[in-house]
């Protein structure tokens, strides 16, 4: 399994799509989570997102994510304000697994700071 | 339960399991498939179709002798020896104080013959007490359980898969007739089985007991008939969600040696006017009505309740423990199980639940919550 090298990671399987070495944007960025967390859990059944408007702070839980057995808490890759969430994936979470660095995003959130994150080089043996 | 310095163990189908890229999982000392793929294609396959599920792990003990069914009587909670050859009965083995030990089925193979089904994380605490409680009884009691593989194929095509896998006209004549809780010694690709129609899903299926030297083979030809009609082979996550959707209980879960057969819902397979062990206590647990007793939930939404979370009543004052929960996949609802408390347990009664700290409401609905069509 291979995590794309254009974005950043949590030690909690959370990615964030921050360009490694670049400067915070003023942009909204999208969050999601790994194929090791989703393989991890299972089918995802439910989840549990902030709402447009929430500020969250980096390396909090802001959310959950439940599978047929399981319950994890998302932890938030950036403080911030979401500014959107995924509704897509709140009608259809096996969309999540289904395309995990795409279309499977979880929210977004215009990054003021972070929590210490991880290239993907850094992140893969977290995943072994 | 298993040490946890000790290996797991295998069943005879581990090979089998690595080869189709199953998800293993540690479950009461045994290396056991989780999932193949994904656990609600799975579930599906069994409402659907078939699913094919290795329960290798589930303890075989046999019973044998004149006085076997003797035994049974005095060892379980229901009269074994009423049932005939061919047929199976749920029953449950309780300890002196009538809390439950295990919940198995025992078929009956013969006049002096019976096959006990224990749970895995069980065996050895049967295996004790029938070995225990059949002192002074012309009868033996012998655990198979390595020497012998299970395997399940559940689901609406299941007795089609069966059947096509029949050698003889004789069992082929004989499946039609083969109710359920029935059994009888069969030839299924070629391979000496002890077929049963019973099961754990809340669908048409059969279970078939073979050794383990012929675990392989039958798998194999099982899978193949089981892919070929649609379906696939399921793990134990699918089987969880499956039995909760049936109401079936789950030792650990809904029975435990801190609960007696009348607050799980289960007084109708006790018999008291015999004697066993748990009678007396039993008797007196008859008389007086449970003070909680196992209900079914169902919530509005997708978040599912789970075990631990507590349960609340209009109130707001804590009436009870779920002890299983999920999202059903197949009414895509949340389902649960729990202990209330028996007033506020009538059907419709609107309770809460606190999953993680949210109130979600959940309402009382008699369970099983999925029934097959017949």
């Amino acid at each position: 399994m291979s995590n794309p090298s254009d974005r950043l990671y949590t030690p909690e399987h959370e990615w964030v799509l921050l360009t490694p070495g670049s400067e915070l944007p003023d942009e909204p960025v999208r969050v999601g989570l790994t194929t090791f967390a989703l393989d991890a859990l299972g089918d995802v059944v439910y989840v549990d997102l902030p709402e447009a408007g929430t500020h969250v702070t980096a390396g909090d839980a802001c959310g959950e994510v439940e599978s047929t057995k399981s319950v994890s808490d998302l932890y938030s890759p950036a403080t911030g304000v979401v500014a959107e969430v995924n509704q897509a994936i709140i009608d259809d979470p096996a969309l999540i697994a289904a395309d995990p660095y795409g279309e499977g995003w979880l929210f977004t959130v215009r990054p003021e700071s972070t929590a210490k994150l991880l290239t993907a080089d850094e992140y893969e043996p977290l995943t072994a | 339960m298993s040490s946890p310095d000790l290996p797991a163990r295998h069943t005879p189908l581990h090979e089998v399991h690595q080869a189709l890229g199953a998800r293993l999982t540690d479950f009461a000392g045994w290396r056991m498939p989780l999932k193949y793929s994904s656990e609600l294609a799975e579930h599906q396959a069994v409402r659907t179709s078939a699913g094919l599920f290795d329960l290798s792990h589930m303890g075989e003990i046999r019973v044998r002798g004149p006085q076997a069914g003797a035994l049974l009587d005095h060892a379980l909670v229901g009269k074994l020896s009423a049932i005939s050859p061919g047929r199976a009965k749920y029953s449950l083995i309780c300890d002196e104080n009538g809390g439950i030990l295990d919940d198995l089925v025992t078929y009956r193979l013969a006049e002096d013959e019976f096959l006990v089904i224990a749970n895995a994380s069980n065996v050895a605490v049967v295996l004790a007490a029938l070995t225990e409680r059949a002192a002074g009884f012309e009868a033996t009691v012998t655990d198979e359980t390595e020497q012998t593989a299970l395997i399940a194929v559940q689901g609406p095509a299941s007795s089609s898969i069966i059947e096509a896998l029949l050698g003889t006209d004789d069992d082929r004549a004989a499946l039609s007739g083969l109710r359920y809780y029935g059994c009888r010694p069969a030839r299924v690709a070629g391979l000496d089985v002890l077929l049963a129609r019973t099961g754990y899903t809340g669908e048409d299926g059969f279970e078939l007991y073979v050794t383990a030297d012929d675990a392989v083979k039958l798998w194999q030809a099982l899978e193949t008939g089981v892919q070929a009609a649609g379906g696939r082979p399921a793990g134990l996550a699918c089987r969880d969600t499956l039995r909760l959707e049936a109401g079936m209980p789950l030792y650990g879960n809904e029975l435990s040696i801190d609960t007696d057969p009348y607050a799980a819902g289960l007084g109708r397979v006790v018999q008291l006017g015999k004697d066993f062990v748990g009678q007396d206590a039993l008797a007196l647990a008859a008389q007086d009505q449970p003070a909680r007793v196992l209900t079914g939930l169902t919530g509005e939404g997708r978040r599912a309740a789970r075990a631990g979370n507590v349960v609340l009543n209009s109130a707001g004052t804590p009436v009870g423990v779920i002890t299983s929960g999920a999202l059903s996949p197949t009414l895509g609802r949340p389902i649960a199980l729990a202990y209330v408390d028996r007033e506020e347990a009538g059907e419709g009664t609107a309770l809460h639940v606190d999953v993680r700290g949210t109130l979600l409401p959940f309402a009382v609905t008699p369970f099983p919550f999925y029934r097959r069509a017949r």
